[in-house]
């Protein structure tokens, strides 16, 4: 397997590195991908949309039906997470709890579950002592984070960022909770139902826009259309559509993010992990 | 020889990009572990996100393809050489994105396995398969 493997990749890399040669210099400004349709986008783009950011301005306006099977994509890769991995155990198994005053701990095997109550806490099964210095520092770095997230997400149209960048720093913000305290907390904040609930939202909120653009008479995805409702023009509501759109894109990378590191590190039980 | 080397000048992006495309293809055929199979898909995907971004450089001085304006939008000559072109970044920046997404998909797949088989390894696998 090992031979052939080398044989295959040798042959496919001499075959790649002889097309080489056809291709334009690194860097040439006449080649054939910076000639056909890139001059139009950098040309019209302040035109048409209002958004000096090309690369926003091509990726929800002129490309934005195929973003809208991009967010689809991601959706459907958190849900096949979800259908893959996920176990509703009915009966309760081994548990942890720790006496805090005490620092004893107890392993509760079966049974009844315990009420909650402020003297014990739940443990993982792995659990190791809280460390104060992190958990100071994401305590306090996570709300930051997730304002920058949210400047990433709306500052789009006039600086490097959007809807998937934003969305990736809110993710991850939630998963540093996680990673600091434990999953459980990290749930408590959004539960796997809202998290779930949030995927299927942003991908809505895509497709309504561009269903509300062809209810009020402008196609697909056309965000000129929404110009009677935006009360302003049609330039300006492309770049409104546009905002709308990167929104819906950052909360479903958001929820797939969390939704699809919550269930690998827990193997599915959304218990805990990590 | 004297005519290869400006070829490989004029060009050598494209042969690092091959040469990364071919270490991840040669992970993914003969590695035995599952993880790491996963890891050269990654390289793999790694090397065409760079091929793509490298199609969109000019030389000269060309920036980040955001317009500069002024207060009055929209009347400006825009000097292409100025900006890279922003296509190939499009398609990469939903490209990385969905690359998380799917390794995702497939680190979900690889620990059913682990459940089902108690093991990454492909032979072992394929081993207990035969058998039963």
């Amino acid at each position: 397997m090992k031979t052939a493997g080398l044989i295959i990749v040798i042959l496919a890399g001499a075959i790649l590195l002889y097309a080489t040669q056809d291709f334009p210099p690194w860097g040439a400004p006449d080649s054939p991908a910076s000639t056909h349709v890139s001059p139009r986008y950098l040309q019209k783009s302040m035109e048409e949309t209002a958004v000096p950011n090309v690369v926003t301005s091509v990726l929800a306006d002129y490309r934005g039906f195929d973003t809208m099977f991009e967010t689809s994509v991601i959706f459907c890769a958190g849900i096949g997470c979800f259908a893959l991995l996920r176990i509703f155990r009915k009966k309760p198994e081994d548990r942890y709890y720790r006496h805090i005053a005490t620092e004893i701990t107890l392993h509760i095997k079966g049974g009844r579950i315990p009420e909650k109550s402020s003297e014990f806490e739940r443990i993982d099964a792995l659990w190791t002592p809280y460390d104060l210095i992190i958990k100071t520092v994401c305590r306090i770095l996570v709300p930051f984070i997730q304002l920058f997230a949210l400047y990433v997400i709306a500052h789009g149209h006039h600086s490097p960022g959007g809807g998937f960048q934003g969305g990736v720093i809110l993710g991850a913000s939630m998963i540093l909770i996680a990673i600091s305290y434990n999953m459980r907390t990290a749930i408590a904040r959004i539960s796997e139902k809202t998290d779930n609930l949030l995927m299927a939202t942003g991908v809505f909120i895509y497709a309504g826009i561009g269903t509300l653009c062809l209810i009020l008479g402008a196609n697909f995805l056309d965000y000129s259309g929404l110009s009677t409702i935006l009360f302003s023009g049609p330039i300006m509501a492309r770049s409104h559509g546009i905002f709308g759109v990167e929104i819906g894109v950052g909360i479903t990378v958001m929820a797939v993010m969390i939704s699809i590191y919550n269930n690998l590190a827990s193997e599915g039980k959304q218990d805990e992990g990590l | 020889m004297s005519d290869l080397i400006p070829i490989i000048v004029a060009k050598y992006n494209y042969w690092l990009y091959i040469v990364l495309m071919m270490i991840g293809l040669y992970a993914m055929i003969a590695k035995n572990n599952l993880i790491k199979k996963l890891v050269g898909m990654n390289i793999f995907q790694t090397s065409i996100i760079l091929f793509y971004v490298s199609m969109g450089c000019k030389r000269g001085g060309a920036g980040i393809p955001i317009i500069q304006h002024g207060p009055d939008a929209g009347h400006h000559v825009i000097d292409l050489a100025n900006y890279v072109n922003p296509l190939p970044h499009v398609l990469m920046l939903t490209a990385i994105v969905v690359s998380v997404s799917t390794f995702g998909v497939a680190v979900a797949l690889a620990i059913r396995i682990y459940q089902r088989y108690k093991t990454l390894e492909e032979d072992e696998i394929l081993a207990r398969l035969r058998s039963k």
